[in-house]
């Protein structure tokens, strides 16, 4: 276990405008589950990029098993036996869970035709040495994302890879899925003597899987520690250099008249099955709601219902008393509902355009920044932009940068900012801080709580359990479609909720697993 | 009324759907390679005018058919090539490429024509030698089948073994999936160590040889001619049929048959007295319809699956 397997020696990487590595140099040993750590932009996925062939640094060496990479290609570090589980998964969806094994790699006949049932029985044959279940015939696009992760690192395996590489592989999977893939690593490195690299920004999962762990901030190693010799505590005041575990939030106030309300509501996805089942809520001034589910649940098609952006099939939405069946996002919006959808880049903001553009989209035709709706008020606008570009401290930007070049956090700052400051009664929060480091997570959450504490009735989705319970006055969970439970805070903890979030568990007896 | 119906349906009929067809079976053959690929082809019209100006060149050049057939299959290859160097290796609209090709082969024929050639309009020579009809043993002497299905230059018959081998190599040979993904998910198939570049460049040089053979059969298959503009919108036509067959060789075959169809029943219609100038609209309206039928088809499918899944809902609750 003590055998050095890779060696990055003084590795820096350029890119145009960031230095994303900068002079990184330590050893990972044969057998271990090595942890990656830092913030997010810290250069974590960058150093791993540089050891999958992704990207050629600008200076340095990397070795594995003693052999100095040369070429910088996929396809050398695959050769070397390394093999890397993206964040976002490489799978083809239209292929089968044995076509995307094998791709590349096909099993051939007669030289030029593919062997489709001996890729199929290849896949079969390791699903059963190394207990990762899933069927070879299965479409990728019709399973979980989780038996989607486990056909990544199967893909790795059939690769021959004994180095695994997983960039942040729990982002997207539940509590249960997550101590799963974990039962899987350890098997994988004391059964088959494999090194494993996890990326990761949780904490708790470092603890509970690593035997070393690496801390990176702002493309710099900051130290490479045992495992056992360091605690959640010292790993998070190494990753950002101040102490910043959250702390719990100042809420102040009594909830008020009911702002929102949904009743049996029924949704489609966009491949026109039923998302939403049947949901009825309702949310109070000064009342923050969480909504925890597991990605794919009808959360999402519950909001763009909500906020217009999605057919309302049966059932009833009343935004402060109005029925907003069959209007359009922006007649929502007049009633005084503003949005923070899940995804920034696609819908939260113009990339192309810069800051200042993107503060005041929705807001262009008041009076105050243009005359009769037609002449832009530019130096309005301007002032306005640079106070709560001052507000919000986006540092290391300017208000007339490009939105599309800022950092996560920045950007969903601009998203936070122009949304919050339409004053409305009703908000629709939709994963506030995903991909966002912990230091804007801190400020984002502030602004949250201040909304709520204002009284505004406030609808929360997120993937980040963590954040729906610092943040949330009560929660419910979604599962299939359907809300499965609802707490009080306090009521539950996370184990407690993940149990509910995997299933309709109304009928069952005892509750909590 | 009903004997005018029957009158339209002769063997003629459905010996000009055959050759209407051939033309778009081959193109759009090629356009299901980039298609799969992930490049939307529009430029597959200048690509086919191409593959007939060159094709009717070096017929004349040589006195020889296979040689215009050679020459129209290496400049599909070189037009292929400066598809992708420009949509794939830079990065270029695809759309505005493709629209380029277009224009440019249009005027570049023209100009060759009148200025190398000293034709207008279109040209004929002897010196064009064409592709010869080849007869099928024993399938020619069935009576009526025999006509329809034999008699035709060699590319009609190539054409169907293609639908076949396309099918093959897209589904069944690994090549095929590395086309398929990197159309799909590229940074899959590059991660898994094959570079999707590769795989859409010979997409695309693919695309330009099977256009540069539907050129040739066109200029060469039966009249020997080449005509300013003879493409006449095929190109566009196989882009619609490889939507409306989903980029499926068999359904891509079929959509390619159903116009080829209705382009020979139009011309069938003027023979009962129909205006030229209503009948000669029809291929492309039905274009238009069929497009027009995928998307609402698509959005009925989303509705009916909707629905059904309230149904059951209120089954099981109920």
């Amino acid at each position: 276990m003590q055998d050095s397997i890779i060696k990055f020696e003084n590795i820096t990487m350029q890119f145009p405008g960031v230095l994303a590595n900068d002079n990184v140099s330590f050893d990972i040993k044969q057998g271990e589950v090595f942890a990656l750590v830092g913030e997010n932009g810290a250069g974590k996925s960058t150093l791993m990029n540089v050891l999958y062939g992704i990207n050629t640094p600008t200076a340095g060496n990397v070795y594995i098993k003693g052999k100095k990479m040369e070429k910088f290609h996929p396809s050398e570090a695959i050769a070397c036996g390394v093999g890397m589980v993206h964040q976002h998964f490489m799978l083809v969806p239209s292929f089968t869970v044995a076509q995307n094994i094998a791709l590349s790699k096909e099993p051939r006949k007669s030289k030029i035709f593919y062997d489709l049932k001996a890729a199929e029985k290849a896949t079969s044959d390791l699903v059963e040495d190394y207990g990762l279940v899933v069927d070879p015939k299965a479409v990728v696009e019709e399973i979980s994302v989780g038996l989607q992760q486990r056909v990544e690192i199967l893909k790795t395996l059939y690769r021959g890879a004994d180095i695994l590489i997983l960039d942040e592989p729990t982002a997207v999977l539940t509590p249960q899925e997550t101590e799963e893939l974990f039962d899987v690593i350890r098997r994988i490195v004391k059964e088959k003597n494999m090194t494993v690299i996890i990326i990761t920004h949780k904490l708790n999962e470092v603890m509970a899987i690593s035997d070393r762990v690496g801390v990176m901030r702002k493309g710099k190693l900051v130290g490479v520690e045992n495992t056992k010799d360091v605690n959640e505590r010292i790993l998070a005041s190494m990753m950002v250099g101040r102490d910043v575990l959250l702390g719990k939030v100042n809420k102040t106030g009594t909830p008020g008249d009911v702002k929102i309300e949904v009743k049996d509501l029924h949704v489609t996805d966009n491949r026109g099955l039923l998302a939403v089942k049947g949901v009825d809520l309702n949310v109070r001034a000064g009342e923050i709601l969480g909504v925890a589910a597991i990605e794919g649940n009808g959360q999402s098609e519950l909001l763009e219902a909500i906020t217009g952006l999605r057919d309302i099939e049966a059932g009833e939405v009343y935004i402060e008393g109005t029925k907003i069946n069959g209007m359009d996002p922006g007649q929502i919006r007049h009633l005084g509902l503003a949005h923070i959808p899940e995804d920034r880049i696609a819908t939260g903001v113009s990339v192309q355009s810069d800051i200042t553009d993107n503060l005041i989209i929705g807001k262009e035709t008041r009076p105050e920044f243009s005359k009769y709706k037609l002449q832009l008020k530019k130096s309005t606008i301007v002032r306005y932009a640079n106070e709560i570009f001052e507000k919000f401290d986006m540092r290391g930007a300017g208000v007339d940068t490009k939105v599309g070049s800022l950092s996560g956090g920045n950007m969903q700052k601009v998203v936070v900012a122009r949304e919050f400051s339409f004053n409305t009664p009703v908000l629709i929060i939709a994963q506030p801080t995903r991909g966002v480091d912990v230091g804007a997570i801190e400020f984002i959450h502030q602004c949250i709580i201040d909304k709520r504490n204002e009284g505004c009735a406030i609808i929360l989705v997120s993937a980040d359990l963590d954040e729906v319970f610092r943040l949330s006055d009560r929660i419910i969970t979604m599962y299939e479609g359907k809300i499965t439970g609802e707490f009080a805070e306090g009521e539950i903890d996370k184990m407690g909720i993940s149990y509910y979030m995997t299933g309709d568990r109304s009928n069952e007896a005892g509750g909590e697993a | 009324m009903w004997e005018q119906i029957t009158a339209l349906f002769t063997v003629g009929l459905f010996q000009n759907t055959i050759r209407n067809a051939t033309p778009v079976i081959l193109a759009a053959l090629g356009g299901l390679f980039t298609e799969h690929a992930g490049i939307m082809n529009i430029g597959m019209e200048g690509m086919i005018l191409g593959g007939a100006f060159v094709a009717v060149v070096f017929s004349f050049t040589f006195a020889s058919a296979p040689m215009g057939v050679l020459f129209a299959v290496l400049i599909g290859i070189i037009i292929g090539l400066f598809f992708a160097l420009f949509v794939v290796k830079l990065k270029s609209d695809e759309f505005i490429i493709g629209m380029t090709l277009n224009t440019f082969s249009a005027g570049l024929t023209v100009y060759l024509l009148r200025t190398v050639f000293h034709q207008t309009g279109s040209w004929v020579s002897t010196d064009i030698k064409g592709l010869p009809p080849i007869d099928i043993p024993v399938i020619k002497d069935i009576p009526l089948l025999g006509d329809i299905l034999s008699g035709y230059s060699i590319f009609v018959y190539i054409s169907w073994v293609l639908v076949f081998l396309v099918w093959v190599f897209l589904y069944r040979t690994p090549y095929g999936f590395w086309m398929r993904a990197s159309g799909e998910h590229p940074e899959a198939l590059e991660t898994a160590g094959i570079d999707p570049v590769k795989m859409k460049v010979l997409s695309s040089v693919l695309c330009g040889i099977f256009c540069g053979l539907s050129g040739a059969h066109l200029a060469l298959g039966y009249l020997n001619c080449f005509a300013e503009g003879m493409s006449a919108s095929r190109g566009f036509i196989a882009f619609a049929c490889v939507v409306f067959g989903m980029a499926n060789p068999p359904k891509v075959f079929g959509a390619a048959l159903l116009f080829g169809f209705l382009q020979a029943l139009a011309i069938r219609l003027q023979s009962v007295g129909i205006p030229s100038d209503l009948t000669e609209a029809v291929p492309y309206l039905a274009t238009v319809l069929m497009l027009v039928y995928i998307t609402v088809r698509g959005a009925n499918k989303k509705r009916n699956r909707a629905k059904k899944a309230m149904a059951v809902q209120a089954a099981e609750e109920g």
